[in-house]
């Protein structure tokens, strides 16, 4: 056979290499990222139109407990900085630093979750449900859409610590890892967004 | 224990709709048994169910599709056939809860049940290989997104016996689609199915946009991309940006009708007008997600069936790319009734009008391709040309529309009705039907009857005129749309004339489904060795038809647009490789069908308030998806020699297979035939 212009050497062609395979799921991870940003997007739009629906309930000044508010912040920016500190630990292939890491992730996102509940409940106790006006329909839905998030990336978390401790650290652990972290990450974004226009501006 | 579910929810007392269930229940029994009776239920799970093939996997979207036509086409020709006899005051044969339920089911089993699994099942069998690729880049996914796509289709079909489906329509306005005003669970039906089909768009929207961006053959750079992957990718885009917001949309409309929020409740602050603008929002850029996708695939049958490269390639992709951006900025026109102002309706009005423009620039692209091209007026061909006149018509009509004051007179009459349907029609449908025809073989390998295929475009062609021209002049003399009944003697004889179209309509369906029948059957005569039957110009055509389950044997290198061609030119499309090696794929699983099935019971929990249902099955589906993601044994290695094993009995195949061709003899320009 003469040489072959219209194919490449098998050896590439073989099935997609490792880092192609990872940087293929990097994108797509990112893509599903920023279709959750649009949803969030939509959320926002609708509580800033109906952030002014009180139907004669109480407003975000009345309910809201900025300080409180502000350590829940903390919390979940710890916890990104937890994760953050996780992952080069996982790429160094340090496996009990990765576990530790995960736990001081899970157990910051756990306290800020655990103070969301209870910031919630309070409210539905007082009887400032989500179907007293408008605004609190999409305060709690907001609010709450970003909460599920947080709870679902606990779940995540749970299961990547079993693949880390049972399988250690292999390439498919490791490239999970970092779109978990893409994850947590996107979720402080959104965090910040939801402090500014739910909590500063609500009570401003 | 069963919430409301009972025995009461089966409308026994209702002969259509128990006619219509036994029936659909009759023919699910038949193909049941017909599976058992001939052994093949361990094959269609094995190689079907469970595959996680792109060509598959378009497959049985492409059949949902099928099915699902049929059922919303019956919802059209009752309401055809209803609006013919009740006239005068008479009540009809339907009556009115009755009819109210099939112009919703109509509008959204046709957008998500048939246009969307047609476009996402072309999509999967064709832009892997049009590209250069062995699948998509998440295979898995794909499987998600199809049995999502079915069990929501399911869930529609279940309420036909079981409860009732919604009477608000296709979209479900707030805040009639309350709790308030709709307490029943037809609402629930089709919230949830529409709630599931949009998420597992959405999940198809992300896989081939990064397919495209990232499995692209060597020497594919964006702009030697054949047009139907431009038009996907444009799509995916689309998809992207605009079924989240449906997401929140429903979300919302979830939230008001379980938990009791107040979304869309005035009396406590709430915005009926919020969910309107939300659902249009995604509502607009969907109608170009559906006919882009179309659009690409005319283009790339005028160009084959004209023997000639498409005339002006870049202009086409930059107009595709304009109406995407546009198409996010004219959500407003279908409500400028709302009373926005003049300011913002007139904004919304110059930005629909604006989209004419790259469209007409698209227009004369086909034609000019056509110009002084070598034409074969094959089945694909015929669709192409009656797309052209008719959505020309179609698009005026927009035009029309989109300007506010012809706008508050023509708003929710029978125009606006033969409008959409003009150009949806003629613009998605036929582009479907184009599709499927042209790339039939591929997939089958064999080609479809050309005698039968004809019959059903014109059938389609002149029906659709007759159906839908009178509506046309029914919006002028002023009949709104979704009307069970009505009184003025004058509609009547233009809605008989609309039922006989309705009627050669059916005649074209009965023919694309003997047109089908006919070729199986002839599938022997009918095949097709070379997997190249129309003279194709792109990638796809390179592969064996079916193909093989990795495409190509060994990854093409494109040096120009029309790859395929300028090989066929240059002599080097079939030639052997020195060596062959091995190929690692993706196994099949039965996660994505059992999460389907899962999806099912979700949503039926859902909508009749069983909760402990719902709680159950919502944990299997969350235990599904993490049992898949500890599994890292995904893909199997077909080795070097069981590949050349293939490739070798595929040459043979060429070789001694004649080739077949249907009333045309397959000649290049230079009157050479194609090797």
């Amino acid at each position: 056979m003469t040489a072959d212009a219209s194919t490449i050497d098998t050896v590439r062609s073989e099935g997609p290499e490792e880092a192609g395979v990872v940087a293929t799921q990097a994108l797509g991870f990112w893509l599903y990222l920023m279709s959750d940003l649009i949803l969030f997007s939509a959320l926002f739009a609708t509580f800033a139109v109906l952030s002014r629906g009180l139907a004669g309930g109480p407003s975000g000044k009345e309910l809201f407990h900025l300080p409180r508010v502000f350590v829940e912040t903390m919390l979940l920016l710890a916890s990104s900085a937890a994760c953050g500190f996780t992952m080069p630990a996982a790429q160094g292939g340090r496996r009990r630093a990765v576990l530790i890491g995960l736990a001081v992730t899970f157990l910051l996102g756990a306290g800020f979750l655990s103070m969301e509940i209870r910031e919630f409940r309070e409210m539905v106790l007082g009887g400032n449900g989500p179907g007293r006006s408008a605004f609190l329909s999409a305060f709690f839905t907001l609010v709450g859409a970003h909460g599920a998030h947080v709870f679902f990336g606990m779940i995540w978390m749970l299961v990547m610590v079993g693949q880390v401790a049972v399988r250690g650290l292999t390439a498919p652990v490791r490239s999970r890892l970092s779109r978990f972290s893409m994850f947590w990450h996107f979720l402080d974004i959104v965090w910040i967004g939801v402090f500014t226009v739910v909590y500063l501006m609500g009570v401003a | 224990m069963f919430g409301k579910l009972s025995f009461s929810a089966i409308p026994i007392h209702n002969p259509i709709i128990m006619g219509a269930v036994v029936g659909a229940n009759l023919v699910a029994l038949l193909v049941i048994v017909l599976i058992t009776c001939y052994r093949k239920w361990g094959y269609l799970w094995k190689e079907w169910l469970t595959s996680l093939d792109h060509k598959r996997i378009g497959i049985m979207y492409v059949i949902l599709a099928l099915v699902m036509l049929l059922r919303g086409f019956s919802d059209a020709i009752m309401m055809r056939s209803q609006q013919a006899v009740a006239a005068g005051g008479s009540p009809g044969f339907l009556p009115p809860d009755h009819y109210n339920q099939i112009f919703g089911a109509h509008g959204t089993i046709m957008i998500i049940f048939m246009a969307m699994p047609f476009l996402i099942g072309l999509m999967n069998v064709v832009v892997p290989q049009q590209i250069g690729a062995r699948d998509v880049a998440f295979p898995f996914l794909n499987s998600v997104s199809l049995w999502l796509t079915v069990a929501a289709a399911w869930l529609v079909m279940v309420s036909l016996g079981v409860g009732d489906f919604s009477r608000v329509g296709w979209s479900g306005y707030a805040p009639l689609a309350e709790k308030e005003y709709s307490p029943s669970t037809g609402v629930d039906y089709w919230m949830w199915a529409f709630q599931i089909a949009g998420i597992a768009s959405l999940m198809s929207g992300i896989n081939f946009l990064t397919t495209i961006l990232r499995m692209r053959a060597p020497g594919m750079t964006l702009m030697r991309m054949p047009l139907f992957v431009w038009t996907t990718l444009f799509t995916t885009v689309l998809i992207i940006f605009a079924f989240p917001v449906l997401t929140a949309d429903l979300f919302l409309l979830a939230l008001d009708r379980y938990l009791g929020m107040r979304f869309f409740a005035d009396a406590w602050g709430g915005n009926l007008m919020m969910y309107v603008n939300l659902f249009w929002i995604w509502g607009h850029p969907e109608v170009y997600i559906v006919i882009l996708p179309a659009f690409g695939i005319y283009s790339e049958v005028v160009a084959t069936f004209s023997g000639k490269a498409l005339f002006g390639y870049r202009s086409l992709v930059w107009a595709t790319a304009a109406i995407m951006v546009l198409s996010f900025s004219v959500w407003v026109h279908h409500f400028f009734t709302m009373g926005a102002g003049p300011s913002v309706n007139i904004f919304f009005s110059i930005a629909t009008m604006m989209i004419a423009i790259p469209t007409g620039v698209k227009i004369f692209n086909w034609l000019f391709t056509m110009y002084r091209g070598r034409i074969r007026l094959s089945v694909p061909m015929y669709w192409t040309l009656g797309f052209l006149v008719n959505f020309a018509v179609g698009g005026s009509t927009g035009v029309l529309l989109s300007v506010p004051p012809a706008d508050y007179v023509l708003h929710n009459s029978l125009f606006l009705v033969a409008h959409f349907h003009n150009v949806l029609i003629p613009g998605a449908l036929f582009g479907f039907m184009a599709g499927f025809n042209y790339w039939f073989p591929k997939a089958f390998g064999f080609r479809l009857s050309e005698k039968w295929g004809r019959l059903s475009f014109w059938c389609f062609a002149v029906g659709f005129n007759v159906a839908f021209l009178p509506l046309y002049v029914l919006g002028f003399m002023g009949m709104p749309r979704r009307m069970e009944s009505y009184v003025n003697p004058a509609w009547h004889p233009y809605l008989l004339i609309a039922a006989g179209g309705a009627a050669i309509i059916l005649a074209g369906i009965i023919f694309m489904l003997i047109q089908l029948w006919v070729s199986i059957r002839e599938k022997d005569a009918r095949r097709d060795p070379t997997g190249d039957p129309w003279d194709g110009r792109t990638l796809e055509w390179a592969t064996s038809s079916p193909p093989a389950v990795y495409n190509f044997a060994r990854t093409p290198v494109v040096e120009g647009l029309d790859a395929f061609m300028s090989m066929k030119e240059k002599g080097t499309a079939h030639e052997r490789p020195d060596r062959y090696g091995d190929i690692r794929m993706p196994k099949n699983t039965a996660h994505g069908f059992v999460l389907g099935g899962l999806a099912f019971i979700f949503g039926f929990a859902l909508v009749w308030y069983i909760w402990w249902l719902a709680i159950l099955s919502g944990l299997a589906m969350l235990f599904t998806v993490i049992a898949r993601a500890c599994d890292d044994d995904t893909h199997y290695t077909i080795p070097a020699a069981e590949v050349e094993r293939i490739e070798e009995g595929r040459r043979l195949q060429m070789a001694q297979g004649p080739r077949q061709a249907e009333g045309q003899a397959i000649l290049r320009p230079g009157g050479r035939p194609v090797p």
